[in-house]
């Protein structure tokens, strides 16, 4: 139940910083104040989560890493050293070894940090942001502008995404650019799944009806009204896809129809590595294990955005 | 002795913000007749009702100095044993039977699931017993209902559905949380003489919890007055007219009347006094 | 001349290829600064009325006119239409967009309107509806049922229509704030001359708003009244009679 404005509030046993007060007063000054206001009390039920703050301390890591890539890294990614190639974990130098060309695997893996964030970003700018446009407008107008969509929609979906990749990419020719295309244009049905079906429980809300009423167009009602609504499941959908999306990048790159040698793409340095899995286990290996953690980040905060923000779950 | 008897009855709730309220000591007793308990919402009125089957989930708490069911004292009474008493002794009825009925399930098989599995009587047997059950809420068309799933069924018909499946058991104490609110006064009626027959022949002790005190007054035999988590007033419904404390004179005098004053209607001045003791 | 004139109104909805038929054949006129009510229970058609003439419901048959002009019978009754009517809407719960400050809702119609001097308006609009400025950058699960539905009072008043529609806006609210909304609703109709079209269950509610009213059943007509004759008991119909007594009991407080 909603309090009544003059209800007393338990206090704190210390007093609370300045800022925090700002944020938490039940009346904010400003429409800025009042997000923010909001986006903190949501971090503070995120913080509640211990393994959400595991995933998001391991996505940071993913940030930190490719932004300080060049000074996280011991050697130069590319230089090669055959004297040295092979090298296992904990040898002089290398850490965490050296591949079939003598390069540090470890630099590899941060400087490939940069390579997998670039397509995790590029891939969420577009598929989301498509899939939720589509499921908007088609769950908001129905009748037959849905049945359209969302058959296109289907057609998509029924498709294997790494075989669909794989036919544009062999289409489109091989590439980063190009993997991340085919990643967008597989990834986004899914997407419009999930916001038509939000869509169809807020089309017929009151609130819809009031702005209706209010002469307001079908653009403004979508953009402004119904596509807020959807954001948070598409919002945790596409951190829970992230995974996948490493993942079919990095199939892409091990088939060699994503990331071309000698970038350090994770995928890529597993199927260089394979040749030598059983004796140099750890080529292949490492950047497996980069791959393994930054799934498990997206996955765990993922899991952890949902508690936050599905407005089902809030109370 | 009687059937009911609570006495000093609080539920806490732990929040981030400290610990909060919901009800602050509750006592009344119950024999086999007509109580209601009215309030605004908030009021503590529907966990009061819950607290009496242990039905406050964590991180509510259920504090009383007595709290017993015919000589058994809940507060003490094992999960099992509350297990045996829920639906078997006390049976309780909420405000809106979509949310109480299994959406998948036939009616029929849903009020002779428990006769079967529990009472393990005959398909034959149990099935004779729920169109009793459903004959004795009024429903006429007793084969279509036992055959009809939950959503076929309207408001009024789904809720005497509910009532009818919360008295197969033949329970002693019923506890019914706005059971009416849903439904349209005409079917509301009905649904009200069925409790109100229920109460006279069998001899069931009712908890009649509600907001609307018009309803409360001509329905029960006497009338709890919660404010806040707190029993401000008792009375027997007939005296309603002559409550004392402000809170009830102030809920019955906001409540528009056919052919009263045009004017705007009395508000209702809270005095931060009635929350305390 | 009457302000809203429904003339033999149909109302069918087709769902899952069945036909309902929510409203048969319902006429009514609405005087200007009159406030006219709707009676009955759930199914009755009280609420399709209204909706469908906003155009939230599909009409199949008759006429709508708005000061002897037909509105348009398809569902988009066009920017011109929301400067003239607003609706109220039963819960106050699922009538504001959960996502948006009161600031928001009450400046959108401004913004789809084009109207200049929001902040001034909002704060005046809020302080009409006696809610402080400190309620402007709430979010709506930050305010009580009362307030949300005072919110929803003043963004129907945003683009200062002269009918508001009312669609049992107090039937989700306790006693006491039902009262508080009840007298707001009947101030601001004084002040601004608005004119009512209200639908309730409550009787009592209806009769204390309203200058005349229909009580409805199965999407038809049982009978037309006036406020005096509600008071007299002078109706004819035994459906009337069994809704009046339903809502006449309340005992008075001295009695």
């Amino acid at each position: 139940m909603a309090k009544d404005t003059d209800s007393p509030v338990a206090k704190p046993a210390r007093a609370a910083p300045a800022w925090r007060v700002w944020l938490l007063d039940p009346a904010p000054a400003s429409a800025r104040q009042a997000m923010l206001g909001q986006a903190f009390l949501g971090w503070l039920r995120l913080t509640g989560n211990p393994l959400a703050m595991i995933g998001l301390a391991i996505v940071l890591a993913l940030l930190l890493a490719s932004a300080a890539a060049p000074w996280l890294a011991t050697h130069d990614p590319y230089a090669q050293n055959l004297p040295g190639r092979l090298m296992p974990p904990f040898s002089p130098g290398h850490w965490l070894g050296t591949d079939e060309f003598g390069r540090d695997i470890w630099s590899r893996i941060v400087h490939g940090a940069r390579i997998t964030l670039y397509i995790v970003a590029l891939v969420t700018v577009t598929a989301p942001v498509f899939g939720l446009l589509i499921g908007a407008v088609a769950g908001y107008f129905g009748g037959i502008v849905d049945t359209v969509l969302m058959r296109l929609t289907d057609i998509f979906l029924a498709f294997p995404r790494l075989i669909l990749a794989l036919a544009f990419v062999a289409a489109l020719g091989p590439g980063i650019e190009n993997a991340v295309l085919a990643i967008a244009l597989t990834a986004w049905p899914p997407y419009a799944r999930v916001a038509r079906a939000e869509t169809l429980t807020v089309r017929g809300a009151d609130y819809i009806a009031a702005i209706r009423l209010q002469g307001a167009g079908h653009g403004r009602i979508i953009t402004g009204h119904v596509m807020p609504m959807c954001l948070p499941s598409v919002v945790i959908r596409v951190t829970l896809d992230m995974a996948g999306i490493i993942l079919t990048a990095a199939g892409l790159g091990f088939l060699g129809l994503g990331a071309q040698p000698p970038l350090p793409e994770w995928g890529l340095m597993i199927a260089s590595g394979r040749k030598f899995l059983f004796e140099q286990w750890w080529v292949a290996t490492m950047p497996g294990l980069a791959i393994f953690m930054v799934s498990l980040g997206f996955n765990l905060l993922g899991d952890g955005l949902r508690d936050v923000l599905d407005p089902k779950g809030a109370k | 002795m009687s059937l009911l008897q609570v006495q000093d009855l609080s539920v806490t709730f732990q929040t981030p913000a400290g610990p909060v309220e919901a009800v602050r000591g509750v006592s009344f007793t119950l024999d086999r007749e007509r109580l209601g308990i009215v309030g605004e919402s908030g009021s503590g009125k529907t966990m009061t009702g819950r607290s009496v089957l242990r039905l406050v989930r964590p991180p509510g708490r259920i504090e009383a100095t007595r709290l017993a069911f015919d000589g058994v004292d809940l507060l003490a009474a094992s999960e099992r044993q509350m297990r045996a008493l829920r639906g078997q002794r006390i049976a309780m009825v909420m405000q809106d039977p979509k949310f109480s009925l299994n959406p998948v399930m036939q009616v029929g098989r849903q009020l002779t699931e428990g006769l079967r599995l529990r009472d393990r009587m005959s398909e034959r047997e149990a099935h004779a017993k729920a169109e009793a059950a459903l004959d004795a809420v009024q429903i006429r068309d007793v084969a279509r209902v036992m055959e009809a799933y939950p959503h076929e069924l309207s408001g009024g018909m789904g809720q005497r559905v509910m009532i009818a499946m919360m008295l197969i058991p033949e329970p002693d104490l019923l506890i019914a949380d706005e059971p009416t609110s849903a439904l349209d006064v005409t079917v509301q009626a009905e649904v009200l003489a069925i409790l109100d027959a229920l109460v006279r022949e069998r001899g069931m002790g009712l908890i009649f919890i509600s907001h609307d005190l018009a309803l409360v007054s001509r329905f029960c035999d006497r009338v709890l007055v919660m404010y806040r988590g707190r029993v401000v007033e008792e009375l027997a419904a007939r005296d309603l007219g002559a409550a004392r404390h402000p809170y009830t004179q102030g809920l019955l005098g906001c409540l528009p009347r056919i052919g009263g004053p045009r004017g705007p209607l009395p508000g209702l001045d809270r005095d931060a006094a009635w929350a305390e003791a | 001349m009457a302000l809203i004139e429904i003339e033999n109104l149909d109302v069918t909805f087709t769902a899952k290829g069945q036909r309902v038929q929510a409203v048969r054949g319902v006429s009514l006129a609405v005087e200007p600064r009159e406030a006219y009510g709707l009676v009955g229970e759930s199914g009755s058609g009280k609420s399709t009325i209204l909706r469908a003439l906003c155009g939230l419901a599909p009409v199949t048959a008759g006429a709508i006119r708005l000061a002897g002009e037909p509105v348009n019978p398809g569902r988009d009754r066009g920017r011109a239409f929301a400067r003239r009517v607003q609706m109220v809407f039963q819960d106050p719960y699922a009538s504001l967009h959960p996502r948006h400050t009161v600031d928001r809702t009450l400046s959108e119609p401004l913004a789809v309107h084009g109207i200049g001097g929001r902040e001034r308006r909002v704060l005046a609009a809020l302080a009409d509806v006696g809610l402080e400025p400190s309620f402007r950058f709430r979010y709506p699960h930050q305010l009580s049922g009362g307030q949300r539905q005072r919110v929803a009072v003043a963004r129907a008043l945003m683009l200062e229509p002269e009918i508001l529609l009312l669609d049992e806006p107090t039937s989700a609210l306790d006693a006491s704030v039902q009262a508080e909304v009840l007298n707001l609703l009947s101030r601001l109709r004084a002040e601004r001359g608005l004119t009512f079209l209200m639908v309730s269950h409550d009787l009592a509610v209806i009769d204390h708003m309203c200058d005349r009213l229909t009580v409805m059943q199965d999407g038809r007509t049982v009978e037309v009244l006036a406020r005096e004759d509600l008071a007299a008991g002078r109706f004819r119909q035994p459906y009337t009679r069994s809704l009046f007594a339903a809502s006449s009991s309340v005992p008075t407080v001295g009695a």
